[in-house]
C-alpha cells in the first residue's frame, strides 16, 4: 500500500496535433488536476516507440499515457492506427511483466477535448493512487 | 564561417545553456513560485544562466535572450512559459536573430500544462514546475541544429466553398493579381445569404445585395469558378499543394446552355424543391438554381428524371447530354482558404416544440423562402396546413442553441434574424400579432440594438420564456403554453404559425472537408482556429486558412471580414512567392540500415524506399511525424529533433533522487 499523501508519477506522451493542444485547452479552461502528469511532446503518437514507454517504467513511472488524435483525424493520415498496433503489443508485454492494467492507458483526445484531458488525468491518477507505486520503481526515486 | 556556423562548432567543447522563467504576470506566478524555479534550474548541469522575466515574450523578455546569447556565448535557449503552440514561432525567430540555430531552443509548458490546472496548489506546481524544466534542460543538452528550407510557393490559391465569405476572399485575392480556384459543390455560388429574404439590421434585400458580388466574383479574371464541384483530395504542405477536384456531371455542356428555361417548361417531372426552397414550390428534374444564379446554367436531377427526352428538343443550343460523365481536375495550389459553410439545425429528429409533428410549425429558414418575393410563394406569407395567411404568428429563440440537449453555444445571428422576420411581418402586414418567446436577447454591434429598440415601438409583443408545451387543435393552430418569466404568469398562446429559429450546426460536407485538409475540430464541431484571439482565421496548418461559418456561428459582416481576413492571411505566402518549412524530418544511418523494409508502408506519404539493399528517404516528401522509426527494429532510423536519446533524456529527468 501506498504512504500517506503519496502522489504517483505519470508520464503522458501526447501528439503535437491532438492530445497536446488537448491538454493546453485543459489548461485553458483552468480545469484543475492533481500533478501527477508529465507531458512529453512528439509529432505523432506514431513516433512512440514501445522502448519509450518501457523506459518510462524502469525509471520509475507509476502509469503512462499513449495519447493521440481520434481516429480518422490523424494529422499524418493514420499515424494513430499504428499506434494501436502497438499499443496492443505493449498491454501483453506489460501483462508479462507482471504490471497491473491500469497503468497503462491509451486515449484519444482532440485539441479541442479539454475537459476529456483533465477527467482522463483525474481518473488515471485516482486508479494509480489505488494500486500504489509501481512495482518496477527504482527504489529511491522520486 | 557565419556566426551561427561557429556557434554550432563550439557546441560540441561546451554546453551552455540559458533558462528563461515566465511569470506571465500572475499567469504563472500565481501558482508557480518562478524564483525557486529559477534557483533549482541554475544548480542543473550545463546552465549558465537561469533568470525569470514578468514577461519573456515581451520585447523587453526577447532583448535579454538576445543580449545573454551574446554575453554569455549561451548555445541553448530554453524558455518556460506558455505552449509552444502560439510562443515557439516568435522564440525560434528571436534565438535566430542572435545568431543561433532556431532548433537550439527548447520551450517547456509551465502555464496550460501547470500553473493554470494547479491554481491552488502552489507547492506541488512549483515542484512540477521544476520538473517540467529539468525534463527541458536534459533535452536541450541534446538538440542539434536543424535547417528549415525554403521552398517556393505557387502562385495560386483555392478556395473551399462559394457563400459569402468565400467570395470575399476569392474577390480580394483576385484583386491582389493572384490566380484563385473557387469550388462550390452546389450549382450556383451565393451560398445560405442568396436563401434569404432581406439582410438586418438595414432591411436590405439580400439578394439584391449578393447578386452584383456573384456577378462581379464571375467577371473577376483571375478567378476560375468550378460550381457543382468538391475536393476530393489534397497533398503536399504549404506553397506547394496538390488538389484533386472533382466536377460533378450537370448533364449539360455548360458553355452551350444560356439559362433560358425552355428545356425546365417542357420537362414533366416535378418534385420539392428542397435544396433552395427548403421543400416549399416545386422543382423541375431539370432546372436552373434560382434566377440570380451564377453561372446561370441548368441541371439535371438523374435520380428523378424518366429520360423522356423533352428537354433535348426543347433546347435550341443542343446543349444537353445525357451521357455526360463525372470529371476531375488536378490543381496545384500554394494556399487554401475553407469557407464551406454550415447547416441550419434540424429540429425533425427530436420533434424540438412540435416541428415535424404539426404542419405549421416551420423553421426560420422556411420562413426566409415564405417571405422572399422570388420565393415560392411570391412573398405571400401563409401557413402549411391551409395555405392561409397567418394572424398570430410566434418565434421561438434558441433552437438548436444555448441547449444541453443539442448545442451549447450561441449561434449568434437567431435573435436579430427574427427581429428582422418580424418587423418585416408587421411592415407586410401590420395587423398580425407578432411574438418573439426568447430566453435573452443578444443584440451587440452597430446599430443591431437600435434594431431591436425599432421592434418593440412597432408593437412586437416580446414574451421572456421558451414553449414548455406545444400542442395543435383542431383548427392546426399551435398552443403553445409557456411561463413568461419577466411576470411568473403562464400563457396559452395560440398561434397560426409558430416559427422556430434554428442556429447553425456544422455541415456534413464541411467535415468532409476538415477530414480531407486534417484541421482541428472544436468541441462545437465547427473547424478550429489557431488562436482564439491572435490567430482567428488561422489553422495549425501552414497555409490553410477558415473563415466565416466554417469556423463557428457569425452574421454576414462578420463572416465577410473573415473572408478578406483569410485573404489577406493566405496572400502574404503568394506575394512573397517563398515559405519555410520545419526541419523535422525523418533520416537514417546507413551503416546501421540492413534494409528490410519495414519501415517502408509505415509512411503514409510514400517518402521511403528500399534500394540496392538501403533505405531511401525523399526529404522533400517526409512530413516528420516520425512513425517509421517506432518501427525499425535496428535503430537505424532517427527523427530530427525527436530523437531517441533526446525523448529518453526527458522521460529520465522525470525522476530524480533526493528532494527537489
Amino acid at each position: 500500500m501506498a504512504e500517506e499523501g503519496w502522489e504517483p508519477k505519470i508520464v503522458a506522451f501526447c501528439c503535437n496535433w491532438c492530445s497536446y493542444g488537448g491538454a493546453d485547452t485543459a489548461g485553458m479552461g483552468r480545469f484543475q488536476q492533481p500533478a501527477s502528469t508529465r507531458v512529453i511532446r512528439v509529432m505523432c503518437s506514431g513516433r512512440i516507440d514501445p522502448l519509450h514507454v518501457f523506459n518510462a517504467f524502469l525509471e520509475g513511472a507509476d502509469a503512462v499515457l499513449v495519447t493521440g488524435c481520434h481516429i480518422g483525424d490523424c494529422h499524418y493520415v493514420n499515424g494513430n492506427e499504428k499506434t494501436e498496433v502497438k499499443y496492443k503489443f505493449l498491454e501483453e508485454m506489460l501483462q508479462q511483466l507482471g504490471l497491473e492494467p491500469d497503468r497503462l492507458h491509451l486515449n484519444w483526445i482532440s485539441a479541442s477535448e479539454g475537459e476529456r484531458f483533465a477527467n482522463f488525468i483525474n481518473d488515471v491518477t485516482a486508479k494509480v493512487k489505488e494500486l500504489g507505486p509501481s512495482p518496477l520503481k527504482p527504489e529511491g526515486v522520486k | 564561417m557565419t556566426e551561427q556556423e561557429s556557434t554550432t562548432n563550439e557546441e560540441a567543447e561546451e554546453l551552455r545553456i540559458g533558462a528563461f522563467i515566465c511569470e506571465c504576470g500572475v499567469n504563472i506566478a500565481g501558482a508557480v513560485d518562478c524564483y525557486a524555479v529559477a534557483d533549482y534550474i541554475s544548480t542543473l548541469p550545463n546552465v549558465v544562466t537561469s533568470v525569470v522575466n514578468k514577461y519573456t515574450c515581451s520585447d523587453a523578455g526577447q532583448a535579454e535572450i538576445k543580449n545573454a546569447i551574446k554575453d554569455l556565448n549561451l548555445n541553448r535557449v530554453l524558455v518556460a512559459s506558455c505552449t509552444p503552440k502560439t510562443h515557439e514561432p516568435i522564440f525560434r525567430a528571436c534565438v535566430e536573430e542572435a545568431g543561433l540555430n532556431q532548433y537550439l531552443f527548447e520551450f517547456v509548458n509551465i502555464r496550460e500544462h501547470c500553473s493554470w490546472i494547479h491554481m491552488w496548489e502552489k507547492e506541488d506546481a512549483t515542484r512540477k514546475a521544476k520538473e517540467l524544466v529539468r525534463m527541458g534542460v536534459a533535452r536541450a543538452a541534446l538538440l542539434e541544429p536543424l535547417e528549415s528550407s525554403e521552398v517556393p510557393v505557387t502562385d495560386a490559391a483555392l478556395v473551399i466553398g462559394a457563400g459569402v465569405t468565400g467570395m470575399q476572399a476569392a474577390m480580394d485575392i483576385g484583386d491582389m493579381g493572384h490566380k484563385v480556384y473557387l469550388v462550390e459543390q452546389g450549382p450556383s455560388i451565393g451560398g445560405k445569404m442568396a436563401q434569404l429574404d432581406k439582410t438586418f439590421p438595414t432591411n436590405d434585400c439580400s439578394i439584391c445585395i449578393l447578386g452584383p458580388k456573384m456577378v462581379e466574383v464571375a467577371r473577376n479574371k483571375n478567378i476560375e469558378i468550378m460550381s457543382y464541384s468538391e475536393v476530393e483530395e489534397v497533398d503536399g504542405y504549404v506553397g506547394n499543394f496538390k488538389v484533386k477536384v472533382k466536377h460533378k456531371p450537370r448533364y449539360l455542356n455548360i458553355d452551350e446552355c444560356t439559362g433560358c428555361g425552355l428545356c425546365t417548361e417542357k420537362c414533366p417531372v416535378e418534385v420539392p424543391y428542397i435544396e433552395f426552397n427548403e421543400g416549399i414550390g416545386t422543382r423541375k428534374a431539370i432546372y436552373t438554381p434560382f434566377p440570380q444564379a451564377v453561372p446561370l446554367r441548368a441541371l439535371v436531377d438523374k435520380s428523378i428524371c424518366i429520360d423522356c427526352g423533352a428537354c433535348i428538343k426543347a433546347c435550341e443550343r443542343g446543349a444537353i447530354d445525357m451521357d455526360q460523365k463525372e470529371t476531375f481536375s488536378e490543381l496545384d495550389v500554394g494556399v487554401i482558404i475553407v469557407t464551406a459553410g454550415y447547416d441550419v439545425y434540424n429540429p425533425e429528429p427530436n420533434h424540438d416544440f412540435g416541428f415535424g409533428l404539426y404542419d405549421n410549425v416551420i423553421t426560420t429558414m422556411e420562413f426566409e423562402r415564405l417571405i422572399n418575393a422570388s420565393g415560392p410563394t411570391m412573398g405571400k406569407v401563409v401557413r402549411p396546413s391551409d395555405v392561409q395567411p397567418p394572424k398570430r404568428i410566434g418565434f421561438v429563440q434558441c433552437v438548436g442553441s444555448r441547449d444541453t440537449n443539442s448545442n451549447i453555444y450561441c449561434s449568434s445571428f437567431c435573435c436579430m434574424a427574427s427581429l428582422k422576420n418580424a418587423q418585416l411581418l408587421k411592415e407586410k402586414y401590420p395587423e398580425t400579432e407578432v411574438y418573439i418567446m426568447y430566453m435573452d436577447m443578444r443584440t451587440p454591434f452597430r446599430m443591431y440594438e437600435e434594431f431591436y429598440n425599432r421592434a418593440r415601438d412597432m408593437g412586437i409583443r416580446f414574451i421572456r420564456g421558451r414553449p414548455a408545451e406545444v400542442t395543435e387543435n383542431e383548427d392546426h393552430n399551435i398552443i403553445a403554453r409557456i411561463e413568461d418569466t419577466l411576470t411568473n404568469e403562464i400563457v396559452n398562446l395560440e398561434l397560426d404559425l409558430m416559427v422556430l429559429s434554428v442556429g447553425a450546426v456544422a455541415s456534413e460536407s464541411t467535415e468532409t472537408v476538415r477530414q480531407i485538409l486534417k484541421v482541428s475540430k472544436a468541441a462545437d464541431g465547427f473547424m478550429m482556429e489557431a488562436h482564439p484571439k491572435l490567430k482567428p482565421v488561422d489553422t495549425t496548418l501552414d497555409g490553410i486558412f477558415i473563415g466565416g461559418m466554417t469556423q463557428g456561428p457569425k452574421d454576414i459582416p462578420y463572416s465577410i471580414s473573415q473572408g478578406s481576413a483569410c485573404a489577406a492571411r493566405a496572400t502574404r505566402f503568394l506575394a512573397q512567392g517563398k515559405a519555410l518549412t520545419e526541419g523535422i524530418t525523418a533520416k537514417v544511418d546507413e551503416d546501421i540500415c540492413v534494409g528490410c523494409g519495414v519501415c517502408v508502408p509505415m509512411c503514409p506519404f510514400q517518402a521511403l524506399s528500399v534500394e540496392d539493399d538501403k533505405l531511401k528517404i525523399l526529404t522533400a516528401l517526409c512530413k516528420g511525424c516520425g512513425t517509421c522509426m517506432a518501427a525499425c527494429p535496428t535503430g537505424a532510423l532517427e527523427q530530427s529533433h525527436f530523437k531517441n536519446e533526446q525523448l529518453l533524456a526527458q522521460v529520465k529527468n522525470v525522476f530524480a533522487y533526493g528532494e527537489v
